[in-house]
């Protein structure tokens, strides 16, 4: 669950939020589905599918009952044919339609690589503008409870790479909603990067449809010493370690990027100018990733008369293991992330690791399997 | 195909220990996994026993297997060490995949047990690699690739039928047909039910067996390995068979509603384990029970008091030497 500093800064923040009467708590998996049946409401082109979308556990509940309600024509399951499927999507969406292709797994989409980088990414420009590919293919990254090798990758950097892709990482109910709206109403194939630990966060969410707009990084906690950006997931933890952090007496601005592609690189060197210090940490491996293009991004914006330091966080550079004594060195964590945001902070001072039991409290839940 | 010879009393008995031994393994592994000391998907293969069994009991030593994320079966069918997956699904270096893989990527090299993926599907090319690697270097070895059914439509399936029919490689397809791919039934998957058809269309000689019968699977597995060491090219065996428990985890889902309990009922009936346990006197049987129960109680005491890996094997073996 987020923090309260979250969840207020997501209601005050929030684009279409009037006034707070006109919304409640939500957890992300039902902001995604009510995403999808507002739109599905307003737009008859709109349809969504994919593997086991309308099975009993309806992708960890965020498509359950969407078959039901909008019928088999507009939600409908597949065969295990994600690169076919996927071309599918595209073809639809450049005559006009606006598909929402959904996988369990980020993993997956290795299996539509050809078609959503050497098709949907590039039609538009490649045909000189006469179609465009409004789809949008929504995937989930694993975690824990040994999802292992193939079942817990944060592919994203491998879209952003690609022009003609938008590539956005909500990390709360409210800009699941939010984005997922943008990504349908966009007409441009959208990555919508999901966080298999986030389903259960809840957060201030309006009841009426309303956009995130891409491009547009969120500052979700305020702060002078250290400015963390932290992707999708990691948000969480940042702001975990940003609690910890508050107590030996750093105070650290937290940002979410939110959309990956485009960037607002704006947002993230006004607060590194004002700290001095950026600490990226992603839900990712370092090279060539989302942390490189953000760190890139604030230096040549900034210039070297800023004096920012940087530093990045990650996955591991290996894969990430069952074991779960080896699967939690693989991942940064609250504690790790404030360690190194505290060394960041005072470069001079003695190493500090916040207390470990403090650092479990800053988990208020765990997720536990069956998958 | 010729009616290869009945079974002999050996033979029996070593079908049924295989046999009995996947079972009572993975019930094992269900009972535990409650307690949490297992932090791995489980994809249990109970009433699938006697496909893998039934293949692997036609293969030598040389030959190969590869298998899915539901490939505990597999592994052990073809001599893949009980201690090494339970260690392995406990997350110990002593496991077979080290603690790296968990449930899902099962391997043995020194059984020929390729390692299992979680991605449906993208081991059956990999296996064809395999079965090319044997033809060119004419070690006569073949290999069997299993897969669901799911994992039929799949284009690398297709992809891997016609080059492996158009270079005849030494494979033979299993496809486990348990009629769903987790919670979706083969109806609202394939146009036809006709898999052998659209096979055998790549001039690859398939059969079918519908109920699970051990023998049956395993009379079809001679006569392809046969062929196979002949020269003659890849061979298509589709079994019908049924997935008692979940699709992951250790209970049943008849409650869930994607199928009914009565689907079980047949299936329960044939049960291979028992028609074969039931083939043995009962003293035989009993002495093969109580060693499989021997050899379980010690895979999961050497799992537990096994160590966990080291932190530095976290960057181990990242890349090759
Ligand atoms: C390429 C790919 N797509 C989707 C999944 C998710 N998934 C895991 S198992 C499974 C069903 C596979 O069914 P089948 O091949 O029949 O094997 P079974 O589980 O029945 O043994 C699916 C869709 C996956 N692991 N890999
Ligand atoms: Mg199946």
């Amino acid at each position: 669950m987020p923090t309260k500093a979250k969840t207020k800064s997501a209601a005050k923040k929030g684009a279409g939020a009037k006034k707070a009467s006109d919304g409640r708590v939500l957890r992300y998996v039902d902001a995604l589905k009510e995403a999808v049946i507002q739109e599905m409401e307003r737009d008859p082109d709109v349809f969504l599918f994919g593997l086991d979308v309308d099975d009993p556990k309806g992708i960890q509940g965020s498509t359950l009952g969407l078959q039901q309600r909008f019928g088999r024509e507009r939600v409908f399951n597949t065969p295990l044919s994600e690169d076919a499927m996927t071309g599918l999507a595209i073809g639809a969406a450049m005559a006009g339609m606006r598909p929402i292709h959904v996988h369990i797994r980020m993993d997956f989409l290795m299996l539509c690589m050809n078609q959503i980088i050497n098709m949907a990414a590039k039609a538009h420009y490649m045909y000189g503008g006469q179609v465009k590919v409004p789809m949008v293919v929504r995937s989930m990254i694993g975690k824990s409870w040994g999802q292992g090798a193939q079942h817990s990758q944060g592919l994203y950097s491998m879209f952003m790479h690609v022009p003609g892709l938008k590539v956005v990482a909500p990390s709360n109910a409210h800009d699941a909603k939010g984005c997922l709206i943008s990504a349908i109403r966009d007409n441009n194939p959208t990555i919508f990067v999901e966080h298999r630990l986030l389903y259960p966060t809840e957060a201030y969410t309006p009841n009426e449809a309303y956009t995130v707009p891409f491009g547009k990084a969120r500052v979700v906690a305020k702060g002078d010493d250290v400015t963390m950006v932290g992707v999708s997931n990691m948000v969480i933890e940042c702001l975990r370690a940003h609690e910890l952090l508050a107590e030996a007496g750093i105070s650290t601005e937290v940002i979410d990027p939110i959309s990956l592609v485009p960037l607002d690189i704006d947002t993230i060197v006004k607060s590194a100018k004002k700290t001095k210090k950026l600490l990226v940490v992603d839900n990712s491996w370092l090279t060539c990733g989302a942390s490189a293009e953000i760190v890139a991004g604030v230096l040549e914006r900034a210039g070297p008369e800023a004096g920012i330091k940087v530093q990045r966080m990650g996955f591991a550079p290996t894969t990430c293991p069952t074991a779960p004594n080896l699967e939690a060195l693989f991942y940064p964590n609250p504690a790790t992330i404030a360690e190194a945001a505290y060394a960041l902070a005072k470069p001079k001072a003695k190493r500090w690791k916040p207390d470990p039991k403090k650092a479990q409290l800053a988990y208020q839940m765990q997720f536990r399997g069956p998958f | 195909m010729e009616p290869s010879s009945s079974p002999s009393s050996k033979d029996l008995q070593r079908i049924y220990r295989s046999l009995r031994l996947i079972r009572r393994a993975e019930e094992e592994v269900a009972r535990i996994y409650p307690s949490d000391k297992i932090k791995s998907p489980v994809h249990l293969s109970i009433g699938q026993e006697s496909v893998a069994v039934g293949v692997c009991d036609m293969l030598d030593k040389k030959d190969a297997v590869s298998g899915t994320y539901r490939g505990h079966a597999t592994y052990l069918a073809k001599g893949g060490s009980l201690k090494g997956m339970i260690a392995e699904m406990y997350g110990k270096d002593t496991g077979c995949a080290r603690g790296k893989g968990g449930s899902m990527h099962l391997i043995e090299a020194n059984a020929n047990v390729l390692g299992s993926s979680a991605v449906v599907g993208t081991t059956i090319p990999i296996a064809m690699g395999w079965a090319l690697a044997a033809k060119k270097r004419k070690t006569g070895a073949v290999i069997a690739a299993f897969l669901g059914d799911g994992a039929t439509e799949e284009g690398a399936f297709y992809e891997s039928l016609n080059f492996a029919s158009l270079h005849k490689l030494p494979i033979l397809f299993v496809c486990e047909n348990n009629g769903y791919a987790i919670h979706t039934p083969l109806s609202k998957r394939w146009a036809t039910q006709h898999l052998c058809q659209r096979v055998a269309s790549y001039d690859i000689p398939t059969f079918r067996i519908e109920d699970g019968d051990v023998f049956s699977i395993r009379n079809v597995t001679a006569w392809a390995v046969d062929a196979m060491r002949k020269g003659e090219g890849p061979v298509f065996m589709e079994c019908l068979i049924y997935r008692w428990r979940e699709h992951v985890g250790p209970g049943d889902d008849y409650h869930i509603g994607y199928r009914q309990k009565n689907e079980l009922q047949p299936w329960m009936e044939t049960d291979q384990v028992e028609k074969v346990g039931k083939m043995l006197d009962a003293e035989t049987r009993k002495k093969i029970d109580k060693a499989v129960e021997k050899e379980i109680a010690e895979a999961i005491d050497f799992a537990e008091k096994s160590p966990v890996p080291k932190p530095r094997a976290l960057m181990e073996y990242v890349y090759a030497d």
